[in-house]
């Protein structure tokens, strides 16, 4: 029996449609697996107390990750404070001076490795240059494995949107007797803005998850922190630790924990989109 | 070029004399001798890549943004070589206004893409520069459609109304000369016939040079008429002349279309 070449190529269309379909649904399955899980075991555990409270001992009623929240606040705007300003400088030496010269070349190459580097080779070396040489874990530690899990992140992204900035742009600032600096301070820089701040949003997206890092740097603390040179408390180590514990109220707050991560990082991303929707919009 | 001196009638703003320049190790114009009058409207023509772009980018220095770009020769603008390293770009390049292809609003209102250049040179009062922001929205006849939009982004307006926009911010700082690069090879024939108008009325004030590919605009905006092909000057002299009784026989084939 000849099948006709229409109905042939109707049923290829067919069969690829469904096999396409199927993997979609497949990551979308998974991914409303895990956030329906978080959500309806993660939301009973957030009470006021969730916020405010130090963790107690097994087996007590009450407590919550006030000290692990501010832990990982604290840890991630340091983090940011010193990844930004050193990448957006790179990226700014990146994409006007290092276009096509060696040193621009390396640059650029090490940012893409470093960018692919697993976390916890970061995380075990800042154990080394800092836990080991000051003796102790701390906040700082921390917050530098999560500054040099940015900074590629951040030089990448702000090299991609200046680069982007068209040069008739340029061109035309310094045509009207701009010198160099203030064409990139008041023009180029104006016009990749919304592109930087994207980008430096989702790598404090990207670090605020990080478990690995902190592992080697900040560890934990059961305590309120009162420095940075201090073990820090955070909500990533203490729900892997929470997690891995036997006791049902550990569980519990390592849920609320998972629940508050997923949220941060997913109203992270969302204010991302909106941002430049209403920037497309324009 | 015996016959570049049609500036009898106004003066010279710019005099060109033997320019070359180079891509790296590639020659792209040469032995470029002109002037250009003051107070009128010269135009290049000549195929694409012939190098009438190039040439204007030597009047403001342009070409000093990339690196292999070099122009020997001398460009006197009021017996000052424009070209000397010694001459300030950015004292050149307020004298030396520029208009590009694409119309180029930068990020911000159209109030401040005025003003930013207002601000680059002088420190003007902010009344001073409202004042000034004003007449030069009125000079680029632009300011009747955008009183009202004044703090909109520069980016909203039309294609046309974004290139007067440019041709406003650079009036604004008040140069003696303006440089047009096919000004309007991006807009459309109604916005296009608006931009020749004011060119005809700035010239009042400026001296202009524009680099088109529209032999008809040529025609109808300029005054005098510079041929260039393969990085040569051909022909330069009156527009009217060279539409009519060329002189060379590379120009007549360019301008009846044999070529280009």
């Amino acid at each position: 029996m000849r099948i006709s070449r229409e109905t042939r190529r109707r049923l290829t269309s067919h069969a690829v449609l469904v096999a396409s379909t199927g993997a979609a649904m497949l990551g979308i399955v998974m991914l409303i697996w895990i956030l329906g899980d978080v959500v309806l075991k993660g939301i009973s555990a957030i009470t006021p107390a969730f916020f405010i409270e130090l963790p107690t001992p097994p087996g007590m009623e009450g407590g919550g990750l006030g000290n692990a929240i501010l832990g990982t606040l604290l840890m991630t705007v340091t983090a940011a404070l010193m990844a930004v300003p050193a990448g957006v400088l790179a990226g700014i030496y990146l994409s006007e001076f290092g276009r096509d010269n060696v040193f621009g070349q390396i640059i650029r190459s090490l940012a893409d490795i470093l960018m692919s580097a697993p976390s916890i080779v970061i995380g075990v070396f800042v154990y080394l240059i800092m836990v080991k040489t000051m003796g102790h874990f701390s906040g700082w530690a921390g917050a530098v494995s999560l500054a040099i899990l940015m900074l590629p992140l951040v030089i990448r992204t702000s090299e991609e949107m200046l680069r982007l900035v068209p040069n008739e742009m340029r061109e035309a600032a310094l045509a009207l007797g701009a010198p160099y600096w203030s064409m990139m301070l008041h023009i180029a820089f104006r016009a990749a803005k919304t592109g930087i701040i994207t980008g430096v949003m989702l790598a404090v997206a990207r670090v605020a998850g990080e478990t690995a890092p902190l592992l080697f740097t900040a560890l934990n603390s059961p305590y309120w922190v009162n420095n940075m040179n201090e073990p820090m408390p955070n909500l990533t180590v203490t729900l892997f630790n929470y997690a891995m514990s036997p006791y049902n109220d550990w569980q519990q707050l390592a849920w609320g924990a998972a629940f508050l991560i997923t949220l941060s990082v997913l109203a992270v991303t969302l204010l991302t989109r909106l941002l430049l929707r209403t920037r497309s919009h324009r | 070029m015996k016959d570049t001196t049609p500036s009898e009638v106004s003066g010279t703003a710019i005099s060109v004399r033997n320019l070359n320049f180079y891509y790296g190790d590639k020659q792209v114009l040469f032995d470029n001798t002109l002037d250009i009058a003051k107070n009128r409207v010269t135009a290049f023509i000549g195929p694409s890549g012939c190098g009438k772009s190039t040439h204007i980018r030597c009047y403001n220095r342009m070409f000093n943004l990339y690196k292999g770009h070099r122009a020997e020769g001398e460009i006197l603008l009021d017996g000052i070589n424009v070209l000397d390293t010694k001459t300030s770009k950015l004292h050149l390049r307020h004298r030396v206004g520029m208009i590009f292809q694409k119309p180029t609003p930068f990020p911000m209102s159209v109030f401040d893409n005025i003003a930013y250049g207002l601000k680059l040179h002088n420190n003007y009062r902010r009344d001073e520069i409202e004042f000034r922001v004003k007449n030069a929205l009125k000079g680029a006849a632009l300011w009747d459609e955008v009183a009202d939009k004044l703090h909109h982004p520069g980016t909203a307006l039309s294609g046309g109304q974004q290139q007067r926009l440019c041709i406003a911010r650079a009036v604004a700082i008040e140069p003696e000369i303006i440089l047009m690069d096919e000004p309007c090879s991006a807009l459309d024939p109604l916005a296009t016939a608006k931009i020749e108008e004011l060119i005809i009325e700035l010239k009042q004030k400026f001296t202009i040079v524009i680099v088109t590919h529209n032999m008809q605009q040529a025609v109808r905006v300029s005054d005098f008429t510079a041929f260039f092909y393969l990085g040569k000057l051909i022909e330069f002299d009156k527009t009217n002349t060279i539409f009519t009784k060329p002189k060379k026989q590379q120009t007549n084939d360019y301008i009846t279309g044999r070529f280009g």
